[in-house]
């Protein structure tokens, strides 16, 4: 990864509610670093619509419009055209929403918005859960999660939903992930989609201690560590969804060490862990398959 | 200019007319033919707005919301469960302030599925803080649609017009066209002191806590009471530039009336024709048109009908557990003030033809009942 120079002005203050070590704070720092003050945000239901700040308080300084919970594409979209229409082509616009308001209630709105290609940022934050309401399971939770509504004796059965690749299918001209463990990669690709007209979508992968139950000073190690252990890969997908990149540039590590700090893997037996082990290699080989096989096809050279 | 143009059209003309920046809409009968007229005048640059084509009524909204929330003007269409699917949206661009200025054709709500008129899908939005006006000729709703712009945008509040769905979206009228030169003298662009603006940033609709939320909620209704003086200047700002106004209400032949039917939409056209036969037969009878439903008009309401021996109400519409959806507001405007008594009709649900034989029958058994007992009548069920 290339290191970009990191801005030292800073466009979120200190001040904000956020639990300590929150993985979704610092992906905005980073965020506002790369985007710069012609930004405007929309904020659907989500830990940042608390984030924020009370009435009268902000601890952002950009225009920020709070939104209903399945809205943020689509007021993203709203607001974008109503600058154009008195004049503001500059500003750039940004839906900031967490999984559960981009996997779920937000799913319809955000695919309408990507299949008129309208010109806005859309970044889901993700924590894997509904960590606002207090850790509910939402189709972003990993397959094996503890959370209140997949409680210990009957935990997440069902894979984590493939974000990635819906939007993918949308052709849209600008996909990325990244973590929080790499702020130079996280700012050089909010500065790369700066620069491209459409939709684009950044996945942000924010560790929750609050609620994957781990020491908050590990919060960085687990944003890392999902990384290295294949857990969740840092990729772009340019081309209208044609050509795909995949960062591999690391030493890998275990999926059983991620796990370890978290205690809502806490209650997986040896066995379950190997057999998600095996899940996470096999999903990591199909995405370096696939990368390999977009790339051979003709024209794609 | 006068042209011969469909109610549903008449919104589409009012709009381009009003210099609308931003349209968002979802398709749903009958509302459809608004927008289709409305993307044609966009794609054919013979008026300068955005069309977001949306993938549902709640984005419609929400995309509404945004591109107001930003300072343009935005407009939307829909009917019936478009703007039940709204719901939520409604909330949002009352809470936030903002002008939006929706047409809404009356339609029957579903199951079972209905596409004819009737005033549940937006009488249930009664409670959500739009300003609501019920229209009765193309021509008031092509004209409603500056109105209500100016309305909006004065109380930073947004306006529901509403129309009858068939009896009006596609019935041709003549229409006396309006232009949008001549309008901006009446509706100047749309230019809000607060908005999205990186050059003056803030937060809109964070988290408020219980030491500030009611305040906001009192502003709300205050810019409802400012509502109803405001309306009535626009209204006649209006008839100054263009020679017709509408009024809160319409009293019809009320003056010496004993017995005065309330209606709207539609229905008052049809009812002052039977106003007219009542009276040629020697019936002191009138007829009262509620224009404006939100904010409700309660004094204009008094001084007419409190002159009257009794009051008869015909909704197109039911509050399921209760009556009449205008037959309550009118009681209410009435109660402690006065003891008229107040019947209450059902008629017209789903479409069903509310025709001058059915409104005679309304009168006749107003009229002819010197103690009514009941506040809900159906008229013409057949079970």
């Amino acid at each position: 990864m290339k290191a970009p120079r990191i801005p030292m002005e800073e466009l979120m203050g200190s001040g904000h509610l956020a639990c300590q070590g929150c993985g979704a704070t610092q992906a905005m720092r980073f965020a506002l670093k790369a985007l710069g003050p012609k930004t405007a945000l929309t904020i659907p239901a989500c830990c940042w619509a608390v984030i924020d700040g009370s009435f009268p308080h902000s601890c952002i300084e950009l225009p920020i419009f709070h939104t209903a919970f399945e809205t943020a594409a689509v007021v993203a979209a709203g607001i974008k055209v109503g600058l154009e229409m008195r004049g503001d082509s500059e500003t750039t616009v940004m839906a900031w929403a967490g999984d559960g308001g981009t996997y779920d209630i937000g799913l319809q709105a955000l695919s309408g918005v990507a299949e008129r290609n309208d010109d806005i940022i859309y970044v889901c934050y993700d924590n894997e859960a509904y960590m606002n309401t207090g850790i509910q399971r939402s189709s972003s939770t990993p397959v094996g999660a503890w959370t209140t509504t997949t409680p210990v004796d009957n935990y997440k059965k069902e894979p984590k939903k493939n974000m990635i690749d819906i939007m993918a299918a949308h052709s849209i001209p600008y996909i990325a992930t990244c973590s929080v463990a790499w702020p130079e990669d996280v700012i050089a690709k909010f500065r790369k989609a700066k620069e491209i007209k459409g939709t684009r979508y950044i996945h942000i992968f924010t560790p929750c201690p609050t609620g994957w139950k781990f020491a908050p000073e590990l919060s960085i190690q687990m944003a890392r560590r999902a990384v290295t252990s294949h857990v969740f890969p840092v990729l772009e997908i340019t081309e209208h969804g044609q050509k795909i990149e995949v960062w591999k540039d690391f030493e890998p590590t275990s999926v059983r060490d991620y796990f370890k700090p978290q205690g809502r893997f806490k209650h997986l037996t040896d066995e379950e862990i190997e057999g998600l082990e095996r899940d996470v290699e096999q999903k990591w080989r199909r995405l370096l398959a696939k990368e390999k096989m977009m790339a051979s096809i003709p024209g794609m050279e | 200019m006068k042209k011969v143009i469909m109610g549903n059209h008449a919104v589409s003309y009012g709009v381009r007319a009003s210099e609308v920046k931003v349209i968002s809409a979802y398709p749903i009968t009958p509302q459809t033919h608004v927008v289709e007229l409305l993307s044609e005048m966009c794609a054919n640059g013979e008026i300068d707005a955005k069309f977001i084509k949306v993938e549902s009524e709640h984005s419609a909204m929400a995309a509404c919301v945004g591109a107001s929330a930003a300072g343009s003007r935005a407009f939307t269409a829909t009917s019936a469960q478009g703007l039940l699917l709204m719901h939520e949206m409604l909330h949002w661009a009352v809470g936030a302030r903002l002008p939006i200025v929706l047409a809404n054709i009356n339609r029957a709500v579903g199951p079972p599925w209905s596409i004819w008129t009737d005033q549940n899908d937006s009488l249930s939005q009664r409670d959500v803080g739009w300003l609501q006006i019920y229209c009765e000729s193309n021509q008031e709703t092509q004209d409603t649609v500056p109105q209500a712009f100016k309305i909006a945008e004065e109380l930073q509040m947004p306006v529901m017009l509403v129309m009858d769905a068939f009896f009006l979206s596609h019935t041709y009228e003549i229409v006396d066209m309006i232009e949008k030169e001549q309008v901006r003298e009446f509706l100047p662009p749309y230019k809000p002191d607060i908005k999205i603006d990186t050059a003056d940033q803030h937060s809109f609709g964070n988290l408020a806590g219980p030491d500030h939320y009611m305040e906001l909620r009192y502003m709300i209704q205050k810019a409802m009471d400012r509502g109803l003086d405001v309306i009535k200047r626009v209204d006649s700002e209006f008839e100054e530039m263009f020679g017709r106004g509408y009024g809160l209400i319409e009293p019809y032949r009320c003056d010496d009336a004993e017995t005065i039917l309330v209606t709207s939409g539609t229905v008052a056209s049809t009812t002052r024709v039977v106003i007219d036969e009542l009276r040629d037969e020697g019936v002191r009878v009138g007829s009262l048109k509620i224009r404006v439903f939100r904010p409700f008009p309660i004094e204009d309401v008094f001084e007419v009908l409190s002159k009257a021996k009794k009051v008869a109400v015909i909704d197109r519409n039911i509050s399921f557990g209760a009556h009449g959806i205008f037959y309550q507001e009118i009681k209410s405007a009435l109660y402690g003030r006065t003891d008229i008594p107040i019947i209450g009709y059902i008629a017209g649900l789903g479409g069903r033809d509310i025709t001058p034989k059915v409104i005679r029958e309304i009168a006749d058994k107003a009229i002819g009942d010197e103690q009514p007992e009941r506040y809900i009548n159906w008229i013409g069920v057949k079970i």
